[in-house]
């Protein structure tokens, strides 16, 4: 495991190359990177997977790289307050993937975890669960959910050590603790960095070792 | 007076019992705290991960850090707790939910609900509600009857599932209605109404209850 890098956003952003899947943390914005989002609109790159939970604000998280026209498929829960997003999949200029909220929590999680899957009663008799294996167990049927990972993670933390352990503030944890588990690449933007340890060891949400590069600081 | 939404989410609260956590969809039923017995305690749940979810914050206290699952401003109570999305979905998934009231475009006799796609029209997603339906203890589907006189309440519903044989109470500014095994019980009708009416406006056929009741 290499240590964890302090760089800049810029010098993040050039690590995001055109068609990577990307992870973006937060909750209808609340917890994602802005500056490193920002950062990649400036790129310009293309063709991007977008792994986020919704998509955001026309013109704040993800929805600045949806309006941008850098994303090639956008990976979420809920669209509905991007009514530019809509505007796109309809225009078929977007390549839209609804999962359900649980599902996609889950299976970011059994990616970093190191599952195969899981089984899900969310989305049985629906079209979510169209093409996927149904399974009994005890009577009930699931879905065969997979894992979902990625190959960059860009996450948001609140106290962020020089070695990468994070702190979340509020509701911003949501799925960024996940997304840090699943990508080859993991970039935190902090509010704060602050010395190795200073967070305490018992107040460490994510360990710093699924942590590559730190961005920010200062807030 | 009230207004249809605050007569609907006046009745659903009554449905909510002392320490229940509940889990409350956006628009209409999040009006239903401001209907709660002053003795009844609930604990709301807010999917973008924690329990504890407060009053709305006045103009110029917002926390950026806290917001509530529709990304609005919002507050949490001093004995809650913040989790991540994956726990988040333990607690509605695993059954731990005691309540959720949600909105729909349809739903039918057979507990059926579609609240989340109009096919080549609006793609806003599903979100946390096919969880929450399929995950929580009851399910309580909450909204005005017809949609401007066309029926919601089917037979069986005609847009894409959220899930399937998963509600069990409909109230809207009419009526109370169970989902039962036989399909729709009419428990409760608005006075303001008679049965004939409230039948005119349901697709589905409505089974009148033995002991039917006003409602409020």
């Amino acid at each position: 495991m290499a240590k964890v890098q302090q760089i800049s956003a810029s010098a993040a952003a050039d690590l995001v190359k055109d068609g990577m899947s990307v992870m973006v943390g937060g909750f209808m914005t609340c917890g994602t990177p802005e500056d490193l989002v920002d950062a990649i609109v400036e790129k310009g790159v293309k063709d991007l997977t977008i792994i986020c939970n919704d998509a955001g604000f026309p013109a704040k998280g993800v929805g600045k790289l949806i309006a941008n026209g850098q994303v090639k498929t956008i990976i979420a829960s809920h669209v509905g307050l991007n009514p530019e997003c809509g505007r796109l999949y309809s225009a078929g200029e977007l390549e839209l993937i609804l999962v359900p909220q649980g599902t996609l929590a889950e299976r970011v999680r059994s990616a970093g975890a190191g599952l195969g899957g899981f089984l899900t009663p969310t989305g049985v008799g629906t079209t979510v669960g169209e093409g996927k294996d149904v399974i009994t167990i005890d009577g009930v049927e699931f879905l065969l959910e997979k894992p979902l990972k990625a190959d960059v993670a860009l996450i948001s933390g609140n106290l962020v050590d020089k070695v990468g352990n994070i702190k979340y503030r509020g509701a911003t944890r949501n799925f960024n603790p996940l997304m840090a588990t699943a990508a080859e690449t993991v970039i935190v933007q902090a509010d704060s960095i602050v010395e190795a340890g200073a967070i305490g060891t018992e107040n460490v949400e994510t360990p710093g070792i699924f942590v590559d590069y730190i961005v920010g600081g200062g807030k | 007076m009230m207004d249809t939404k605050g007569f609907i989410a006046a009745r659903v609260a009554k449905e909510l019992k002392n320490g229940d956590i509940v889990n409350l969809g956006i628009g209409l039923p999040t009006l239903i705290p401001n209907y709660l017995d002053p003795e009844i305690e609930i604990t709301l749940q807010s999917e973008n991960g924690f329990i504890g979810l407060g009053a709305t914050p006045k103009e110029g206290e917002e926390d950026p850090y806290i917001v509530n699952a529709g990304g609005q401003p919002a507050s949490i109570k001093p004995d809650g707790a913040f989790f991540d999305s994956a726990f988040s979905f333990v607690i509605i998934r695993g059954g731990h939910v005691d309540a959720t009231v949600l909105g729909s475009l349809q739903v039918d006799e057979k507990g059926n609900i579609a609240n989340w796609i109009i096919p080549g029209k609006m793609v806003p997603g599903m979100g946390g509600a096919m969880d929450l339906v399929v995950g929580a203890k009851k399910v309580i589907v909450a909204m005005e009857h017809t949609n401007k006189g066309k029926h919601k309440i089917l037979k069986e519903c005609t847009l894409p599932l959220t899930a399937k044989g998963q509600v069990n109470m409909i109230v809207t500014e009419m009526a109370v209605m169970d989902v039962t095994e036989d399909g729709l019980v009419l428990k409760e009708y608005n006075p303001e109404y008679t049965i004939e009416q409230i039948q005119e406006a349901t697709e589905a056929r409505l089974i009148i209850a033995d002991d039917i009741k006003p409602m409020l």
